[in-house]
């Protein structure tokens, strides 16, 4: 990766890329490198590191708001957020254990692959939390967009843009997020055995229900610890009161599915939703990794029509609606089955990135979803408007243009 | 009379009426054209009523190819287009131009698919934001974002100006709610951008889309997240003697942990008026919050009572909790009746910005101070919970002078709301209300960042001429 710089303001990291435009020089640009390996490799000699743009700049809790530099390590703003019993809502995956990379993951890299977990079924995605941004253009331009309130129609949404640009169209210094209160209580309620059809309704019962399940996963047998039965979860966070109203609620319309558990240690929940989030069941395991976005009830149809082919192990989150897939990577024609995949999800609408894959696979097939043409061409256009040198990680959402 | 101004229409455009005519009439059908200047009267406005400029053409699709032929149309005889939803914004986000073709939705009104298991409804966007509700409600559903205006406003201009409501507090504004789109570029492509799927695949071109006040492209259909119905809502109504402790209310109720579904405010001159206008039976006192909870009765109880010991903390001189649902409805409808009760009074204009929740309280006593010093009366009625405020400026338009005051102190009290870390505008758009002040906000590289997107998927800068970007701030690019 040859030589990094650490710029610790927002000036420095302006001038370090207007440098690099002049000079026409590809700079990777990076958070805390944990997530390094989402993406197609960037084509870059030359890293730019946020790491030592840290800080707090505001946090309010009685606006629920949070500004941050994008450097700032994301176990601090979470330690912060606890003190006064918040949190962020969009519950971000750690991708550390399952791409086997090391370091701190930072708020900026956070906003910048919009990172979410199982929580983005209730409370939305990273970008849905997103107040604002500041960020520096690929001419060094310093440009800010949104705010730090909570409402705000002033202007075009470029925060949305940036976030899961994967640092293709700025460089993140500043995010503004919006933040949630802690609940009081926390229970789950698990079923077991169900096959992943009947699992998928069970979830779409309990989501379709005013009791604001945030969490709704299912795991086969074969990606459960034990590995003897399917195991379905739901969360259910609140007051007292709300637990007290909601879980016999729900316990009594799941009878039609089967016996349900009622967990209630703490540490148990959030042991099994860290498992689902940080996709656990696939760490360790050789292969590629799959994410792949759907229409829920869509999940296990794909996942069977996939399996058809590939020798694939699959589990749901987001009641359905997000299958995590590992498969060979000798699949299909050697892409880790990336024809197959899209060719059976494409007749029912949604999108399948390849998260976790060798280098030289992650360079030959495409990583993201591969566009229709119209929104390829303005996703290029974007990048000319933005980065028209061309050095902000190129190559990592799309082969650089020739 | 009035102090925005707007471009001179273009002659070149103008001269060629009757092949506008001919190509749109192909494009849609005859009687799908208005031409009649009797007739393109009725669009000379939106709900910003103080700005005027009558329409060349009005064009009424009743599907997406034919927006398609339509704005394909425009696209190669250079005419710009103004698209209209329900022509509800306040601030001017529909406002023609002499030179353009208006592109109504209001013939696009079918709901075409609704999905109760996977939550979501796919509409095409002249129906309105209400209806969107009453489709699923038998479901047990409904569409969470819920401005004012929902009666009658259109999801498509709900989805050009992100549009928020009462409930944006827990359930977030459009853009939260919104999956996917089919839009049709301003050269005549329909692209489909989302679906029933969460989250983009690459860039997220549906955050672009919404908000953009349809200058992007003309949404015709929209897949939107729907909700199940709470078991229940139960407000209570909290008042106080000044506004900083009202405003101290608000942030120890959202410290506390407690989110409730709405948090409103209302000051004594709103306060006094809408009672008299609606029989709410509010209390007189200086700053009234309505709080609401959802839920089971068992689990609003609970979040009332905390909601109740926080408001006795900072020694109320009101409270009133709603005993049944006949007054809970009575408590709404005061809060509902608002913006009417007022506009029965006077003439008003309605601001928008947003501040951070902290500063209400100073934000409200500047507001105080600005609104003697223009000798114009102001009221203030809002979204507390989200710090977006809605002063409304008292002013007589038969008395010549009084617009241009009331626009100066408006402009006025929405540069504090950016000083204090807020924004021009929470919920309604720029349009040509707001867009000189956008400099006040934005740097000019800020706002070559947002123009650049609009080279992107409009280059010849076609679609809803003059709204959003200060006039001399894009002249380069619409002269070009």
């Amino acid at each position: 990766m040859g030589d990094i710089a650490t710029p610790a303001s927002e000036a420095e990291i302006s001038e370090i890329v207007r440098a690099a435009h002049d000079q026409r020089a590809p700079l990777e640009i990076s958070g805390g490198g944990t997530r390094r390996e989402l993406g197609r490799p960037a084509q870059a000699d030359r890293t730019l590191a946020l790491s030592a743009l840290t800080g707090t700049t505001l946090y309010d809790p009685g606006a629920l708001t949070i500004v941050a530099r994008a450097g700032e390590p994301l176990s601090k703003i979470e330690a912060a957020l606890a003190a006064e019993r918040q949190r962020l809502p969009f519950e971000p995956m750690d991708h550390r254990a399952l791409l086997g990379s090391s370091g701190e993951p930072t708020v900026g890299g956070v906003v910048a692959c919009n990172i979410s977990g199982p929580r983005r079924v209730q409370a939305g995605a990273c970008r849905d939390s997103l107040l604002g941004v500041r960020f520096v253009d690929g001419q060094g331009r310093i440009v800010k967009n949104g705010g730090r309130v909570m409402k705000n129609v002033t202007g075009y949404d470029l925060s949305k843009l940036m976030c899961g640009a994967y640092g293709t169209l700025g460089v993140l210094t500043e995010v503004a997020l919006k933040v949630a209160p802690a609940p009081e209580r926390t229970v789950c309620l698990l079923m077991k055995g169900l096959s992943d059809e009947r699992a998928i309704a069970a979830l779409a019962a309990a989501l379709g229900t005013p009791y604001e399940v945030n969490g709704a996963a299912h795991l086969p047998a074969d990606c459960t610890l034990d590995g003897v039965e399917s195991v379905t979860m739901i969360r259910l966070e609140g007051f007292e009161a709300n637990i007290r109203h909601r879980a016999p609620a729900l316990q009594a319309l799941f009878a039609a599915f089967g016996e349900t558990e009622l967990i209630e240690d703490p540490d148990k929940i959030a042991a099994g939703w860290a498992y689902i989030r940080d996709v656990a069941p696939f760490v360790g395991q050789s292969g590629a990794v799959w994410r792949l976005s759907l229409k829920p009830s869509d999940g296990p149809t794909a996942v069977s029509a996939i399996r058809r082919s590939i020798d694939a192990k699959a589990f749901y989150d987001w009641g359905g609606g997000l299958v995590w897939l590992l498969t060979p990577e000798a699949s299909g024609d050697g892409g880790a089955g990336a024809q197959i995949i899209r060719d059976t999800i494409a007749p029912m609408g949604g999108h399948a990135t390849l998260v976790r894959a060798s280098a030289p696979i992650r360079a030959a097939v495409a990583v993201f979803h591969p566009e229709p043409p119209r929104l390829a061409a303005l996703s290029d256009q974007l990048r000319s408007k933005f980065d028209p040198a061309g050095i902000l990680n190129p190559g990592r959402m799309a082969a650089p243009r020739a | 009379m009035s102090t925005i101004a707007m471009p001179k229409p273009d002659d070149r455009v103008l001269a060629r009426k009757p092949e506008i005519v001919a190509a749109l009439a192909a494009a849609v059908g005859e009687e799908n054209v208005i031409s009649d200047p009797m007739e393109t009267r009725a669009y000379e406005c939106d709900a910003l009523t103080a700005y005027r400029r009558q329409p060349l053409v009005v064009v009424l699709p009743r599907t997406t190819e034919e927006v398609s032929a339509a704005l394909a149309a425009c696209n190669r005889l250079g005419v710009p287009v103004v698209p209209r939803g329900a022509g509800t914004s306040l601030a001017g986000g529909a406002l023609p131009t002499e030179d353009c073709v208006v592109l109504s939705t209001a013939r696009l009104t079918d709901v075409l698919e609704i999905d109760a298991p996977n939550r979501f409804v796919r509409v095409q966007t002249g129906v309105t934001n209400l209806s969107v509700s009453g489709a699923v409600d038998s479901e047990g559903f409904f569409y969470a974002p819920d401005p004012s205006s929902q009666l009658a406003c259109a999801i498509a201009g709900n989805i050009a100006m992100n549009s928020g409501g009462a409930h944006c507090l827990k359930y977030g504004v459009t853009t939260n709610n919104l999956l996917g789109v089919r839009m049709v570029m301003m050269d005549g492509e329909i692209v489909e951008v989302g679906g029933a799927h969460a989250d983009a695949a690459n860039y997220d071109f549906l955050g672009l889309i919404c908000g953009s006040e349809g200058q992007l492209g003309v949404v015709t259909e929209a897949t939107l997240r729907i909700l199940p119905k709470p078991e229940g809502a139960k407000p209570v109504l909290i008042g106080y003697d000044s506004p900083e402790v009202a405003g101290q209310c608000v942030a120890d109720i959202i410290k506390a942990g407690v989110l409730p579904v709405a948090i409103e405010y209302m000051d004594r001159l709103c306060i006094r008026v809408t009672d008299e206008f609606s029989g709410a039976g509010y209390p007189d006192v200086e700053a009234m919050l309505i709080v609401e909870v959802e839920g089971a009765p068992d689990e609003a109880e609970a979040q009332l009572a905390k909601i109740i010991e926080i408001a006795q903390a900072l020694g109320p001189s009101a409270l009133q909790e709603s005993k049944s649902p006949e007054q809970a409805a009575l408590i709404w409808k005061g809060r509902k009746s608002a913006f009417g009760a007022m506009g029965r009074i006077n003439d008003y204009m309605c601001l928008d910005g947003t501040v951070p929740v902290g500063q209400l309280p100073y934000v409200l006593k500047r507001i105080s101070e600005i609104g003697a010093k223009y000798g114009l009366e102001c009221g203030n009625v809002f979204h507390a919970g989200d710090g977006n405020m809605h002063p409304l400026i008292l002013f007589d338009a038969n008395k010549p002078g009084d617009l241009e005051t009331a626009e100066a102190m408006g402009a006025e009290i929405l540069r504090l709301c950016v000083e204090v870390g807020g924004c021009l505008s929470g919920e309604h758009g720029v349009g040509v209300e707001k867009r000189d002040l956008m400099t006040d906000q934005f740097g000019p590289d800020d706002l070559e960042a947002q123009m650049a997107v609009k080279d992107c998927f409009d280059p010849k800068w076609l679609l809803n001429p003059a709204k959003v970007f200060p006039l001399e701030v894009s002249a380069s690019r619409r002269d070009a």
